[in-house]
């Protein structure tokens, strides 16, 4: 039966009104988990405030867990849905250069338009960054666009890549994600009790 | 005691773990419908290929990375990343009218910093998030969080060396944030 629109359960004329609906609901909960401030996201790197681990990895496995069961009860046909292609090393640079970029401007694409909504100017900036990062990006493409497509493992999953079945890297995740949760409130409130700049 | 003050006037974020269950259901929601994730990069792509296109025409046609989301039938506006993205910011702005968050422009920023650092490196980190993910086919929505939801490894692949990456670096740039 899912997904609907592939499978024309839903007319292809519904995308953008579906596209606008879903997007208003991302933007209402980043912003209300606190993701419209940038002192608040970054502090899940430096142990004062988890909320990012925590919003993140909850999302993660529940929405894995959610396909699995949608899936297993013949709902969900899981070899509809898209799967990003892997092109291996561009994708760890671009992660790399993407977690420094991370670290310095205090917000990613997503959450920068929520800060954007509620009038942070550091907001504004960081959009204005990425518009002008990506036009750069193009503009220069000629000199790295075979590294661009390099590392080509065309739309791999983790469960191909490393023969573990889907259920198992569900669960590996769902343990790992309640063990960061605990051992990251020890953390957050060791490193709190030490910090008087910020007030929570 | 003013500082206490007014941080205890400023009204409460949700329960982290309820903003995941609910972020987790949604992205669920998305891929049983649409087939695909959330995203927010695409969006601003989008943006970049449509200014170029529309002032400079024949250089956008002609660059090797703007062409590819080029086509005749329909402006890179009227895609569907672009109407979600519409829709982060109305949802962003609807919690904050919600809450009590949406106030005239202001910068947030460490007081070990000015509002004009804060900005300077607020313009760096877009421009080097933007960069990334072209490279990483995404960001933090489309490839970490909905490229690893569905089991991608590129997107577990993005996950990692964007929070690898920040907990690596975080010690240097420590005086913008702690």
């Amino acid at each position: 039966m899912c997904p609907l629109i592939p499978n024309g359960i839903i007319g292809t004329g519904w995308d953008f009104v579906i596209a606008l609906i879903l997007g208003i609901a991302f933007g209402f909960i980043l912003e209300a988990s606190g993701f419209s401030s940038s002192r608040n996201i970054v502090g899940v790197f430096y142990g004062y405030n988890f909320v990012v681990l925590r919003v993140f990895f909850t999302a993660l496995i529940v929405a894995m867990v959610g396909l699995l069961y949608f899936s297993y009860f013949g709902w969900l046909d899981l070899s509809k849905i898209f799967i990003l292609p892997t092109y291996l090393t561009p994708m760890i640079v671009g992660g790399v250069i993407m977690g420094i970029g991370f670290i310095m401007g205090g917000f990613c694409p997503g959450t920068s338009f929520t800060a954007v909504a509620i009038g942070k100017l550091d907001g504004i900036v960081f959009t204005i960054g990425l518009y002008l990062g990506i036009f750069v990006f193009s503009e220069t493409f000629p000199l790295f666009g075979d590294f661009y497509s390099s590392g080509d493992l065309g739309n791999m999953t983790i469960t191909e890549a490393f023969g573990i079945p889907a259920s198992w890297v569900a669960l590996a995740f769902t343990v790992v994600a309640l063990a960061a949760f605990w051992g990251t409130m020890l953390i957050e409130k060791r490193v709190r009790k030490n910090m008087t700049e910020y007030k929570f | 005691m003013n500082k206490h003050q007014t941080i205890n006037k400023e009204p409460k974020y949700i329960n982290p773990y309820l903003g995941g269950v609910l972020l987790g259901l949604l992205v669920l929601v998305t891929v049983l419908i649409t087939g695909r994730g959330l995203g927010a990069s695409g969006a601003i792509k989008s943006t970049v290929v449509t200014t170029a296109h529309v002032f400079t025409p024949e250089q956008a046609e002609s660059n090797a990375y703007m062409k590819k989301f080029i086509s005749d039938d329909h402006s890179p506006m009227y895609t569907w990343l672009v109407f979600e993205t519409i829709g982060i910011f109305l949802g962003g702005l609807l919690s904050g009218i919600v809450f009590g968050r949406v106030k005239k422009l202001r910068t947030e920023h460490s007081p070990r910093i000015t509002s004009k650092t804060r900005l300077i490196f607020a313009l760096i980190g877009g421009m080097l998030f933007g960069i990334g993910s072209q490279f990483g086919r995404g960001c933090t929505s489309g490839a970490a969080l909905s490229g690893t939801a569905t089991f991608a490894l590129g997107g577990a692949v993005v996950m990692f060396a964007i929070f690898g990456t920040g907990y690596a670096v975080a010690y240097f740039f420590r005086k913008l944030w702690i």
